[in-house]
């Protein structure tokens, strides 16, 4: 396809030519980004977890006597343990995304000083087994250490700690966790066991350093604990979170009971994320919609212009393919001249948003999978108009305008 | 003559429909995202108080160690110890005073058989009513006597009065929070300030809701064990119920300022105590800030980034929409070119092609805003059905329903003068001898 004429043609029509590159060009700068902020929201929601996310249902109690802890959450827990379908049970502080954060700095030596803000989870007896935590290294709690374990001022009075993979990489690089002391202040627990990372209660609060740094205490009865969470089959947890609310409503009368699901916990905690989400699609499709039309447009006007210049081409030997070839290079050209402005363009917004938002570099493969996309784009539309022109006779040419 | 441009102009949208649709259609689009993300951006960056924000300020001081801190960097950190916020209170610098933290409570149902629930609240002191306008549907706030003697008295919200005792004078009355008995002594009129500004930094919402449920003083809430939401510590901590001497912050505090001589003497008022702390060997820090209300709003970025990104997103938009109008009107300005060039032989001067042009730019933003503004609506439907806090508050006011037309009709203006200007430009002769 001989080019030259198409850019002759071009330098005489400049003020719509220039305009099909900005549209491009803004399109494709809006494009990258929105695409950027979309893959990364996308990414947060899918956060691994290392828990058994779909089994687990939690139903909350707040209110309840904390004097009473004692004997009421093992009567509670032996209550939970009848429902049909519940294979592990067992109270806690807190769940992963649960927004409620009790967070705190662990060292590996003394008084040492981090910017990590650590999540804090007191599990009680068999909790490791409710919540399907995943041992990688060394052992859970057992009984004895449960016994002996309170919680005083936000820490544990027990002796030992299970810590994520996370935490152990970061804290002993290169050597193995198990049998390390892990300190707050000059406070020191042994860890007995490094688990597959859990998500932080509020990983967006701690930020990615402290994504999954979590410690898991061992903690006898205590009016601390307010979670009561209930490992089953997944198609059974709808009526498991159901009778156990029921249960611990008539157990706890004076306290408020909420149930739920860990999986609606998860979709609740990424609500706003994934509205985000939807959003930026949305926006991104409908800026594609206009731009595509906008070239349907100019290209249409361009075609109605030109057709007994069309006509003559057709009536010298030009065949119909030619005629649309033309048109399509055309717009191919334009679409070029728009994407290499427009990847400079989208470059310098990231740079931009960079320094005021959260947003990291975009990874350069985004440029040229937008510049494609938009090109696909610019083909797609010039496609109508360049096929109108194909379809001008050649007695076109004898006709005077 | 501005009514024979109009009949031009129509007649000329008419014989062109689906370029017609397509201008109105694109404009409109980019209308609606930009009114739809404006109007939350100026709702959630709105000044919650108008009438008296100016006069509120925000002390800070800094207790943190000295590890890592950069002089005049550092900014401090957003809440108080007890004993800091209390020497600022009982000095009495400022025209009204008060410490703010965050609770919630169990309330006890009044009848028999229904479950207990939560509710949010404010633990504060006597003046926090006075110092944010509050009102009160009836009986009034604590006094200063209450605040010292920790007394179990409770200022309930409106839809709480209505929930315990269907909206009746419940002033008196008691009711039974976290087990322990409280009397109202005042119902507030709904009150909900967007954003809640008093309680930024205190865990909890910034947006959206009812506001806070229940108010009551700092001291019964201390005394009673109802620990706040928020607590952040700066040394190790070794008894945590004992808020009042733990190295922890916890309470926002607000001084009421009413001009720039107070401001300034709380000003040299809070650097002296910083300053003084730190010879005492309390503080390793000197650093101190006093914002005003809406400079504390800005300092805590309470407008999401979120809100703020699809902002920017919808202006860019918007500009891509235009873009493709100016596109558009040019393919059809230039299409006329001979009936310009006849409009042009017959007498029509240069200024009066620009103005039919323009006329007809300006038709195509009025239906694009009208246009835009279904959009909108739509927008804003869309985002009330969100989860996000502010979702309740999306709502087009009177002003943005009229910035709308302002911003179509400029939009489509400034679209139309590259096509008006390449029209009037056209010379009649050639035009003329084609044909």
């Amino acid at each position: 396809m001989e080019i030259r004429p198409i850019l002759t043609s071009l330098r005489k029509h400049r003020i719509p030519a220039a305009l099909i590159v900005l549209e491009i060009a803004l399109a494709c700068a809006v494009l990258c980004n929105a695409v950027f902020m979309i893959g990364q929201r996308v990414a947060d929601i899918h956060w691994p977890n290392a828990i058994d996310e779909q089994g687990i249902s939690v139903v909350t109690v707040n209110g309840a006597d904390p004097k009473l802890a004692v004997s009421d959450i093992p009567r509670n827990l032996v209550a939970l343990r009848g429902i049909a379908g519940a294979t592990a049970v067992a109270a806690a502080t807190s769940m992963p995304l649960d927004h409620n954060g009790a967070l705190s700095d662990f060292t590996a030596t003394p008084n040492g000083k981090t910017t990590v803000n650590t999540s804090i989870y007191f599990l009680g007896s068999g909790g490791e087994q409710a919540l399907g935590l995943h041992l990688l290294e060394g052992r859970f709690f057992n009984a004895e250490e449960y016994a002996d374990s309170g919680s005083k001022d936000f820490n544990s009075t027990g002796h030992v700690v299970l810590i994520t993979q996370s935490d152990a990489q970061r804290l002993w690089p290169g050597q193995s966790a198990l049998g390390k002391t892990l300190y707050t202040n000059d406070t020191g627990w042994t860890v007995i066991g490094v688990v597959a990372d859990v998500l932080a209660q509020d990983p967006r609060f701690s930020g990615p350093g402290g994504r999954y740094s979590s410690v898991f205490f061992p903690l006898h009865p205590d009016g601390v604990m307010g979670d009561y969470v209930l490992r089953s089959a997944p198609q059974d947890r709808a009526r498991v979170v159901r009778e156990a609310a029921q249960l611990l409503g008539k157990l706890e009368s004076g306290a408020v009971v909420d149930g739920t699901t860990y999986a609606d916990m998860r979709t609740d905690y990424f609500a706003d994320t994934s509205s985000m989400v939807w959003m930026l699609v949305l926006v991104c499709v409908v800026m594609l919609a206009v731009t595509a039309f906008g070239i349907v447009g100019l290209t249409s006007f361009w075609v109605g212009q030109r057709r007994q210049q069309i006509g003559i081409r057709r009536a010298v030997g030009a065949s119909r393919g030619h005629i649309m070839q033309y048109f399509q290079t055309e717009n191919f050209l334009l679409s070029a001249a728009g994407v290499v402005l427009g990847t400079a363009l989208a470059d310098g917004i990231n740079l931009y948003l960079m320094r005021y938002y959260e947003i990291t570099r975009m990874p350069w493969y985004y440029l040229p999978v937008s510049a494609v996309a938009l090109w696909a784009i610019g083909q797609l539309a010039v496609l109508g108009p360049a096929l109108r022109a194909a379809a001008v006779p050649p007695v076109v040419a004898t006709r005077s305008a | 003559m501005f009514g024979y441009y109009l009949d031009l102009a129509l007649r000329s949208l008419k014989r062109h429909k689906v370029l017609t649709l397509l201008m109105v259609l694109s404009l409109a689009l980019g209308i609606g995202a930009c009114i739809t993300t404006t109007t939350v951006l100026r709702l959630l960056s709105g000044d919650p108080l108008p009438q008296k924000s100016g006069q509120l300020f925000y002390p800070q001081v800094d207790p943190n160690a000295k590890e890592g801190y950069i002089a005049g960097q550092t900014e401090p950190p957003a809440t108080m110890t007890y004993v800091d916020a209390m020497f600022l209170l009982h000095a009495h610098r400022a025209k009204r005073q008060a410490a703010v933290a965050l609770t919630s409570g169990k309330i006890a149902p009044q009848r028999a058989n229904e479950r207990p629930f939560y509710s949010d609240g404010v633990q504060t002191t006597a003046d926090f009513f006075g110092l944010f306008d509050a009102p009160f549907e009836y009986g009034s706030g604590w006094t200063a006597a209450d605040d010292e003697g920790g007394s179990q008295v409770i200022v309930i919200a409106g839809f709480l009065n209505q929930k315990l005792f269907g909206g009746a004078n419940s002033v008196g009355k008691t009711i039974r929070m976290n087990d322990h008995d409280f009397r109202i002594v005042g119902v507030l009129k709904p009150w909900s300030p967007q954003p809640r500004f008093y309680a930024l930094d205190l865990g909890g919402h910034d947006y959206g809701g009812d506001g806070d449920a229940m108010f009551l003083p700092l001291k019964t809430a201390m005394d009673l064990k109802m620990g706040p939401q928020d607590i952040e510590c700066y040394n190790a901590v070794t008894d945590v119920d004992n808020l009042a001497a733990a190295p922890c912050m916890w309470l926002g505090v607000w001084a009421e300022l009413p001009d720039q001589a107070a401001v300034a003497d709380y000003r040299t008022f809070l650097a002296n105590y910083a300053k003084q702390q730190v010879a005492q060997g309390r503080f390793s820090r000197d650093e101190t800030a006093l914002l005003d209300l809406m400079g504390w709003l800005r300092d805590q970025q309470v407008v999401p980034d979120d809100v703020r990104l699809q902002a920017g997103l919808a202006y860019g938009f918007l500009l891509i929409c235009v873009l493709n109008t100016v596109g558009l009107l040019l393919a059809k300005c230039l299409r006329r070119s001979r009936e310009i060039g006849v409009r042009r032989a017959l007498g029509a001067t240069r200024g009066a092609i620009f103005g039919q042009f323009m006329v007809e730019a300006g038709i195509v933003g009025l239906v694009g805003g009208v246009l835009g503004l279904c959009f909108a609506e739509l927008g804003l439907f869309g985002i009330r059905h969100q989860p996000a806090e502010y979702a309740s508050l999306a709502h087009l006011d009177l002003s943005m329903f009229l910035f709308t037309f302002v911003v179509a009709v400029m939009a489509s203006l400034v679209a139309g003068l590259l096509p008006a200007w390449r029209a009037c430009a056209v010379a009649p002769a050639p035009q003329l001898k084609a044909s």
